[in-house]
């Protein structure tokens, strides 16, 4: 199944607006005044939920790409992790804005003392790389090799955002273990394939010529 | 994103709660009071039923009371759900009524309370209090309730009896497993214990207590973090040995035993020198001993507070 470049680019507006979705919700439950008693609380915590979900969706790509042999998903993936990095900026600027009101001060102790803010911070720098070399132009600068070791930050990213979320609650840490269970796996998988790539290597000595796996494909449209 | 910074509204031209709240209270009251006359006395007491004229007290603060919605709304009760928007919804979780609070340990009266004998053991005060929680959120709440101390003159405490241990109702097929060891218990020294601060709450706004806030009857120390004020109290025990409280046994290198609101020695995870108030925009410094320290410093004269945190 693959979908012809104007039903993908159909896909890609539909996609477009469901990523826009909770962004708008809480937009809307702010204007209302429906988010609870603490209205900041609330919308810091949820974008950043936002942040590590969209990071792990953006994630799920190449083994969803893998084991459904659907290959135009990758088409996605640039969108997905570029929507991770918005809801990531709008966390910070939650903090930054509603929660601390740019008291610079505070924010730098913040960053410096308190463990899980340190962590989410370098996350969300980590991001701002791979946002900025997300367009076409960077990619074929870069070269696909490079482009491809750098944004392997990504792993890293994920593990920094679980991270952030377990120290920050305070005792009931079901919810951080749920992100870091599909971390792990996520992670896992990719681990896994290396380790078999390697053993097949070793053993057959021939490179894995067929099958998705050895599948080249293009990660954008060139024009 | 438009956030406006709260415009110059006079306090006096703000609906007061009471007022807004009416409507529904009305229709609250009303089935209350049908459930009332259906049902013998004293159990129909329902969260929303009023607690009659109260005293007014000299300890309460003079700050506008944070919205009887968002008192009842968000808070953590973990008993019934680890979010604050869940106590409001899983009240079924919890039935107040009948209720006893057995008073025991190192007493000379060992002795079990009704709820209703406890409604009348001492004149209902309406008490407003600052509430400060650990999480670096606050509010100020119209308690109704009774002097801690009223209580344990009762029962008579011995001579050896050097702290008072709370322990919260806990039932394991309808509350929460696991996070805390449950039941919920917390402590304090005699003397904090006997303080006029120390409140044992029944209510507030002037109505029953919400089963979410801690029904029937709950502990209320304003000048030590919020989850001080232990829950649906069941047992008080009087003993010589400092208990150990739920949230030192979670985290011993987080919670102390004293937990007193202190803008100057940090959660070791985030800073407590300052704090939203719920329902305002901007962060406020919080106060030492939450804005009793006149009346209760004296008490931990000599005393290292980062070491007795």
């Amino acid at each position: 199944m693959t979908p012809t470049n104007q039903q993908l680019g159909a896909i890609k507006t539909v996609l477009f607006v469901l990523c826009l979705l909770p962004a708008f919700l809480l937009w809307r439950g702010l204007e209302m005044d429906a988010l609870g008693a603490n209205p900041i609380e609330a919308l810091t915590r949820a974008t950043g939920e936002w942040t590590l979900r969209f990071l792990l969706i953006t994630l799920t790509v190449t083994p969803l790409r893998k084991y459904t042999g659907w290959h135009w998903l990758v088409r996605l993936r640039r969108m997905l992790g570029l929507f991770a990095f918005a809801y990531g900026v709008t966390h910070l600027l939650t903090y930054v804005w509603l929660d601390q009101f740019f008291d610079w001060q505070a924010i730098a102790k913040d960053i410096l003392k308190r463990p899980f803010i340190t962590v989410g911070f370098a996350a969300l720098v980590l991001m701002t790389p791979l946002a900025a070399t997300s367009f076409n132009a960077a990619i074929r600068r870069l070269g696909g090799r490079r482009w491809q070791a750098l944004h392997r930050a990504i792993y890293p990213i994920a593990v920094l955002g679980c991270v952030h979320f377990w120290w920050l609650v305070k005792k009931d840490i079901t919810q951080p273990l749920i992100y870091a269970a599909i971390t792990a796996t996520l992670l896992g998988l990719r681990a896994w394939w290396r380790e078999q790539e390697r053993r097949k290597q070793l053993t057959g000595g021939y490179l894995p010529a067929h099958g998705p796996t050895g599948k080249i494909i293009r990660i954008f449209q060139s024009h | 994103m438009l956030i406006r910074r709260p415009t110059d509204i006079l306090p006096s031209e703000i609906t007061v709660p009471e007022l807004y709240h009416d409507r529904r209270r009305f229709l609250a009251q009303s089935t209350a009071l049908a459930l009332a006359a259906a049902l013998p006395a004293g159990v129909a007491r329902a969260a929303g039923q009023s607690l009659g004229p109260l005293a007014k007290s000299p300890y309460s603060v003079s700050e506008t009371p944070t919205s009887y919605k968002a008192v009842t709304t968000y808070n953590n009760f973990y008993e019934l759900g680890t979010d604050k928007a869940d106590p409001a919804e899983n009240t079924t979780r919890l039935r107040p009524a009948p209720w006893t609070l057995r008073v025991e340990g190192l007493v000379n009266k060992p002795r079990t309370f009704s709820i209703e004998e406890l409604l009348k053991l001492a004149p209902l005060e309406e008490r407003i209090y600052r509430m400060r929680c650990v999480e670096g959120w606050s509010m100020v709440i119209p308690w109704v309730g009774f002097p801690l101390a009223s209580l344990l003159k009762l029962v008579e405490p011995q001579g050896s009896a050097k702290y008072v241990e709370f322990v919260s109702h806990y039932d394991k097929s309808t509350m929460t497993r696991g996070v805390l060891d449950w039941p919920y218990n917390e402590g304090l020294r005699i003397d904090e214990a006997r303080h006029p601060l120390t409140l044992l709450a029944v209510g507030l706004y002037g109505q029953v207590l919400p089963v979410q806030n801690g029904a029937p009857i709950r502990l209320v120390v304003p000048w030590k973090y919020g989850f001080k004020g232990a829950k649906s109290l069941v047992t008080l025990r009087l003993t010589e040995k400092q208990p150990i409280t739920a949230w030192m046994k979670a985290g011993p290198s987080e919670y102390g035993f004293y937990s007193n609101v202190n803008p100057e020695v940090d959660h070791p995870r985030w800073s407590q020198a300052t704090e939203r108030r719920i329902g305002e925009f901007s962060k406020r410094k919080t106060l030492m001993f939450n804005g009793y320290a006149d009346q209760v410093a004296s008490m931990y004269t000599g005393m290292d507070l980062r070491r007795f945190f």
